[in-house]
């Protein structure tokens, strides 16, 4: 299982990649949350994938989860939520204000 | 020793943050708020700087869970001394906003921003879990992202979008490498992922997963080759903004350098600190022509950033206690200088109007003052005695004797001769010469921003002259980098 979701990461990681190398601003910040999608399923996997009691509610359990990277992803999920609501407000308000959303064109020149 | 004194770093710029938000509108009110905050705020780091002194490290379990369970702070001498110089800057930055900020941008939250920027940053020198150093880095990189855009210029927005794109890309990697390190050590806690990593049979993928953690905090820090998103974004806010950027923000990335790669990462230091040499090396070489390609101010002092870093790297890499004295002093030293020039840099373009060197000449008649600190600047930041910059190098050049990296010293000193160039040719060309008639002085104005810069300076001169006071402190932070049973007791204590 952890190998499926292992890669699945890495699938997701290199998508993510590819949109960030995009020219247009939408695709890049469909890039970042494809990104910080396979950077949560990699930490969940890497917190090793089990069945069993959910920990710390019930005492002497032996076969329980994780909880510590279900807590980081939550962290991290909230995060990278209010992260791309961000950047999303703040490419819509670039792009107004310099009419274009292509990052060729965004990259100024040296008389400013 | 475990005290509460440890959180309230983070505490009060905190609330003092959320409760300015509410005020918003009243801004006479705010602003003198917001000075007497600061106060409080510099003042609560100072005792807690000197009761760490006095008592050695203070550790705070929050919410009384067990140490590698819960989260520690951990107020280290490293920590607090950064702590109480991060709030010091905020000091100078409080008193220079006023007058550098249009009214508007104060209406709209900067100095809740400009708070919780320094929560951000005091949160990430008193960590002790690596997974909360990368929630402290979102709270001080969220409130970097506000401040940056903070008016909406149409510049503003363009640049800020690759400064955000490239912090937003690096922090991804953090997370996947707290996921590594979390797989092959089994936690988050900073001191017993060092007692760990001594204990792991196949050491090979640590030292693979500390270097993919260098090149995050490497982003952060403004490292060769992952400099160039910095100093374009640092030139377009406002100078205020700008000096806290440069102070603070690439100084917590070699902060997390010196605090992973002294206590967790030291288990294969020929591959790891060698690399930080060559990367110090180049950066030290391109920062510093970064710094000399261009006639706009703010850039050049931009560029400066860079270099400086590398010095810090060097001494990192050098790896024995002379040049972790020297990083750490340099440091220390740097974050002042840099907020000082970034000011100062601001106070030039604010009072004439532009930031094209071309366009100014003959400023000492006008702005004598502001063009002596300027200066003194220089050789605070090149590093010519007795400066504090000078301290600083010194020290970082005798470890790399002592350990005969040779060659890096000698990079680093030709480097020092252009970021005085860089810094000289500001002075020569927009201070010397003619008056020019054509610029008109506000002189309250002027009197108002130049004070911040002046008693900044004033620091780093007193921490050059008074090295001998403030030695033994630094001395006491690098034995306790050098080892790091010190830190990972105080953690896991009685």
């Amino acid at each position: 299982m952890e190998i499926i979701m292992s890669v699945v990461a890495g699938v997701l990681f290199a998508a993510g990649i590819y949109n960030l190398l995009q020219k247009q601003l939408l695709r890049i910040v469909i890039g970042t949350v494809i990104l910080s999608n396979g950077a949560h399923l990699f930490i969940l996997t890497m917190g090793k994938l089990k069945r069993g009691a959910p920990p710390v509610l019930e005492y002497g359990i032996s076969d329980y989860a994780d909880p510590l990277p279900q807590a980081l992803i939550l962290t991290s999920i909230v995060i990278s939520f209010g992260l791309t609501s961000l950047l999303l407000v703040l490419s819509y308000r670039a792009a107004q204000e310099n009419n274009t959303d292509n990052m060729e064109k965004l990259r100024g020149n040296h008389d400013e | 020793m475990m005290s509460n004194l440890a959180v309230l770093p983070i505490i009060i710029p905190l609330v003092s943050g959320i409760l300015l938000a509410f005020f918003h509108t009243k801004t006479p009110f705010v602003r003198h708020a917001a000075k007497l905050l600061s106060v409080i705020s510099t003042g609560v780091a100072a005792y807690v700087f000197y009761y760490v002194v006095q008592n050695g490290t203070v550790t705070l379990e929050t919410g009384g869970w067990e140490a590698p369970y819960g989260i520690v702070l951990v107020a280290d001498l490293l920590a607090v001394t950064l702590v109480l110089t991060t709030n010091v800057i905020g000091l100078a930055c409080v008193f220079y906003a006023p007058y550098s900020l249009t009214e508007q941008k104060e209406r709209y939250y900067f100095y809740t921003f400009f708070f919780l920027l320094i929560t951000g940053v005091s949160g990430a020198f008193l960590t002790g879990d690596l997974f909360n150093l990368f929630v402290f880095f979102e709270v001080l990189l969220m409130a970097s992202y506000a401040l940056i855009t903070l008016g909406g210029e149409k510049v503003q927005l363009r640049e800020s979008i690759k400064y955000v794109l490239v912090n937003l890309f690096s922090s991804i990697v953090f997370v996947t490498t707290v996921a590594f390190l979390y797989s092959v050590l089994g936690t988050v806690n900073m001191a017993q992922m060092a007692e760990r990593v001594q204990e792991v049979e196949q050491q090979g993928i640590l030292t693979t997963i500390g270097i993919l953690l260098f090149f995050v905090f490497a982003t952060k820090a403004a490292l060769f080759p992952l400099y160039y998103w910095l100093p374009k974004p640092y030139t377009v806010p406002n100078p205020v903004v700008s000096a806290m950027f440069a102070a603070l923000l690439t100084k917590v990335g070699v902060y997390s350098i010196i605090r992973m790669f002294t206590l967790v990462f030291i288990h294969d230091t020929t591959v790891t600190h060698e690399l930080f040499i060559w990367i110090a090396g180049f950066t030290l070489v391109f920062g510093a022509i970064g710094a000399l390609s261009t006639n706009n101010i703010k850039l050049v002092i931009a560029y400066n950033i860079i270099p400086a870093v590398g010095f810090m790297v060097m001494g990192i890499g050098i790896y024995n206690k002379t040049a972790l004295s020297g990083s750490v002093y340099y440091m220390i030293s740097d974050m002042i200088i840099k907020a000082a020039l970034f000011l100062l840099a601001g106070a030039v373009a604010h009072i004439v109007g532009t930031s094209d060197l071309r366009k100014m000449k003959g400023l000492i008649h006008q702005l004598p003052l502001l063009g002596w600190l300027l200066f003194i600047s220089a050789f605070v930041l090149a590093g010519v005695p007795p400066f504090s910059g000078f301290i600083g190098k010194l020290m970082i050049m005798q470890g790399g004797f002592a350990d005969g990296e040779i060659a890096i010293v000698i990079i680093g000193l030709l480097s020092s001769l252009l970021i005085l160039y860089s810094i000289m040719k500001i002075f020569v060309r927009g201070f010397w010469g003619e008056k020019d008639e054509n610029i008109v002085i506000d002189r309250k104005t002027a009197t108002a921003l130049t004070w911040p810069v002046a008693f900044l300076v004033f620091l780093t001169v007193l921490l050059g002259i008074g090295a001998e006071i403030f030695y033994p402190v630094i001395d006491n932070i690098s034995n306790q980098l050098m080892n790091p049973e010190i830190y990972i007791d105080s953690v896991f204590k009685e």
